[in-house]
């Protein structure tokens, strides 16, 4: 219960709670007795669980909890509220994370165009989260694992990862890390410890944990593993699976939710009751866990330092709730305004925007230049749409690698399947689009 | 043969049940045990030889991990007792019980190099973990380009009919798998070949299942090599050789085969070759083919179910490359095609007087 009592001071709400608190008394630890009216006598010691015992029926409602509090350092007009929050990052750091957020917001506007246009199959925006992903990601070390969803480019943005990189695997072509085998935005690097995206949603989750033990048990370990997932695929049973594993394993991984108000069309009151995804941590699995607010970007830099200290001293997990909000469409095959008003999505493409209040804030730093954001924004615009005309020009790896990497070595029987279609292929050459593949 | 026949043991292995419901002692073993002679070693149960092949991972590969359900105190059929004590409960420790967890809890091991040796308490309870093992680990490397992978993942799986398991402690799911390109899926028919095969996907750069068919874990005893060897991978044993009719099976059903072919040596003076085909993912297409067209006869026998288990792969495959040798159809006889039940367990099996109907079918077709 001391979770609960925290909150209470958090919140600022002690008189309300009070009134709560004494309609759950019974249930409170004897640590919790200064706000209980009955004292409990006596203790159960059950293999299941150790509490007090109480001689009144009562349910524990979710009301009776406090909903945990949303940090946050700047509010939206770019002011920080307490100066002990001020991370004081330099200048430079500060103008990283804004070209790295106008980076990937001017990368996604045009290559959601270029699917419009049918130039790549498919494509997923990041607007709207492009705090959370610069913000924590600018809080680890390159040698911390990560393992993502698919809607965390802004990571890889800001480990290094390029643009002629980012387009080539979504045009699949020769230069793709992933030679051309899955959909575009399924990014993955070994160089910057970025586990390949695949789209069952929440699998990377148990994964990742499975990762953060071996690692906790190598001689020496001082890296962590971070698990992005989004609000709806905390759903899903495997994450109930990693959350678990987690605690009773004693894993040193952060699992970061993004929790942006939206499963495709299914907004969250339709995913969960609780109290989102944060609410589940420390009563739920015994895990620590901070709400952040997600489009504030020093809010998310500082509670993954916190976080990225805690699981690699402790050797347990966190979790980490990033609120924000799905500003575009689901994906390229999404209309988002079938299920939501455009009023609502306004409000949150300006104000509200994680990349309109870091700039307010260099406005009061003297550190913004809107000429040079202009210079900045049209540089890019420039080298994606030159690196397009590349990457649509460059040929698809040899249609042969298809049988490659199934396993470790090629087995017989798809040496015979390779066999089979290269034959074929030489009696029906017209049929195929070999000229767009390597030879 | 019959002083290479070890007597049967009736197993009390009820107590290894999920559930406190207690079974009546039911059946003795619908097959005979015929071990593999493989010169001297110490006298060991398959989960004897089990446990002696992680015992030796374990302490060959210092990182490497075992877990799974119940696995600290020994493992329900007491397949790892006594590692945690040897190699420490950061090494050798039980999960949470969430088969999905565990798959993809091994993954992540495998995804850092680390080896990774996991439980699923029963085949039956493997489809949970379904979607880890056929969507991920079955696709990381190719997935990414070879950047990533999980190829030091090994599952240990107990499969297949005890006698009295009923719908969730019998089932042989490997056909489910062998759909899957990506995996290593391997039956052994007892400890030699346990140990060989398991040390051998501890080791394969491959994500790898074992199916060990649980009622051999103290039925079958053999002169065990204590030492560390393995088994070849993808390549099919010829346990008998024979010129007239071509058995294959794998597992448990490998002993119900080299009796019918006893058997019908003496009824009938049919000579049958027997093959236990080992690896069903990849298999060894050419060990069968040379003995299918050598033979001219193939008869497959499995205990799951006949519509699309692993027998009709090999069925069409046989088929389609030995056709010109073929002197009868290539015959099936499995489960059937219910789920598997508990008082008609003994109906349900291909057991040895199915297997030699249709050997007196096929030769005189």
């Amino acid at each position: 219960m001391s979770f609960l009592r925290k909150s209470v001071h958090l919140m600022g709400a002690v008189a309300r709670q009070q009134k709560h608190l004494k309609v759950i008394a019974g249930t409170i630890s004897t640590t919790a007795r200064d706000y209980s009216s009955e004292p409990a006598n006596e203790f159960g010691n059950f293999p299941g669980a150790k509490a007090p015992f109480v001689s009144k029926l009562n349910l524990i409602q979710p009301e009776d909890y406090a909903p945990i509090p949303i940090y946050r350092v700047m509010d939206r007009d770019g002011y920080i509220a307490d100066e002990t929050q001020d991370p004081q990052l330099s200048r430079e750091v500060v103008e990283k994370m804004f070209r790295d957020m106008l980076l990937l917001n001017t990368m996604d506007k045009i290559l959601y165009e270029s699917q419009r246009q049918g130039r790549i199959s498919f494509y997923m925006t990041n607007f709207g989260e492009e705090a959370s992903h610069i913000g924590s990601a600018a809080a680890l070390e390159m040698r911390d694992l990560i393992y993502g969803q698919y809607r965390e480019a802004g990571v890889l943005v800001w480990r290094g990862f390029r643009i002629d990189q980012f387009i080539d695997q979504c045009y699949g072509n020769t230069d793709d890390l992933g030679r051309g085998k899955q959909m575009p935005v399924h990014y993955g690097s070994r160089e910057l410890n970025f586990v390949t995206i695949s789209s069952p949603l929440s699998t990377q989750m148990p994964q990742a944990v499975g990762a953060a033990y071996a690692m906790k048990l190598k001689p020496g370990n001082d890296a962590c593993v971070v698990c992005y997932f989004g609000e709806g695929a905390a759903s899903e049973g495997d994450a109930h699976a990693a959350f678990n594993f987690a605690a009773t394993l004693e894993c040193p991984v952060i699992l970061f939710c993004r929790n942006n108000g939206f499963a495709i069309s299914t907004p969250s009151n339709e995913q969960y009751r609780g109290d989102g995804i944060a609410g589940r941590g420390p009563m739920g699995y015994g895990i620590a866990t901070i709400r952040v607010d997600g489009t504030d970007v020093f809010a998310v830099y500082n509670a993954m330092k916190a976080a990225r200290e805690y699981v690699l001293k402790e050797n347990k997990p966190l979790v980490f709730e990033a609120l924000a909000y799905r500003v575009g469409h689901h994906s390229t095959s999404d209309d988002s305004t079938a299920y939501r008003s455009a009023e609502e999505i306004e409000v949150w493409n300006s104000v509200e925007h994680p990349i309109s209040k870091l700039k307010r804030y260099m406005v009061h730093k003297g550190w913004f230049d809107e000429t040079e954001e202009t210079e900045f924004i049209k540089d890019v615009r420039k080298k994606v749409l030159k690196q397009i005309a590349a990457s649509e020009k460059k040929l698809k790896p040899n249609w042969r690698e298809m049988f490659e990497g199934v396993y470790a070595e090629m087995p017989d029987h798809l040496v015979e399947q390779q066999k089979e279609l290269e034959r074929h292929i030489e009696a029906h050459k017209d049929s195929y689009p070999l000229k767009n593949f390597e030879k | 043969m019959s002083n290479m026949k070890v007597a049967q043991v009736a197993l009390s292995w009820l107590s290894t049940l999920r559930s406190d419901v207690r079974l009546p002692s039911l059946c003795r073993s619908h097959f005979t045990y015929y071990p593999t002679s493989l010169g001297t070693g110490k006298k060991m149960n398959m989960f004897n030889a089990i446990n002696n092949a992680m015992d030796l991972a374990l302490s060959d590969d210092k990182s490497a991990l075992l877990f799974g359900e119940d696995v600290g105190f020994g493992g329900v059929f007491r397949c790892s007792v006594n590692l945690r004590d040897k190699y420490g409960k950061e090494r050798v420790f039980n999960s949470p019980l969430c088969e999905q967890g565990i798959a993809g809890f091994a993954i992540g091991v495998a995804n850092t190099g680390t080896t990774a040796i996991a439980e699923i308490q029963f085949a039956d309870y493997i489809f949970p973990s379904f979607d880890q093992i056929i969507n991920e680990a079955a696709k990381y490397r190719y997935r990414s380009g070879g950047l990533f992978d999980c190829g030091s993942l090994t599952f240990r799986v107990p499969c297949g009919a005890v006698g009295h398991g009923a719908l969730y402690h019998s089932q042989s799911p490997e056909a489910y798998f062998a759909h899957t390109p990506g995996l290593r899926v391997v039956v052994p028919r007892g400890p030699i070949k346990a140990k060989g095969l398991l040390l051998a996907c501890i080791r394969d750069p491959n994500p790898c299942i074992v199916f060990e068919p649980k009622t051999l874990y103290r039925a079958a005893i053999e002169e065990v090599p204590t030492e560390y060897y393995t088994s070849e991978l993808g390549k099919a044993d010829i346990l008998r050789h024979g010129k007239d009719v071509t058995l294959v099976g794998w597992g448990t059903q490998v002993h119900v085969l080299l009796e019918v072919a006893e058997q019908a040596k003496m009824d009938f003076n049919v000579d049958c070759e027997v093959i236990d085909l080992v690896s069903i993912l990849p298999w060894d297409t050419n060990a069968i083919c040379t003995s299918a067209k050598k033979t001219g006869r193939v008869i497959i026998a499995h205990e799951a179910p006949l519509t699309q288990g692993f027998g009709s792969e090999l069925a069409s495959y046989i088929q389609e490359k030995c056709f010109l040798y073929l002197e009868a159809p290539v015959k099936r006889v499995t489960g059937w095609d219910t789920p598997f039940p508990h008082v008609f367990e003994p109906f349900y099996l291909p057991d040895k007087h199915r297997c030699l109907s249709a050997i007196r079918e096929i030769v005189n077709y």
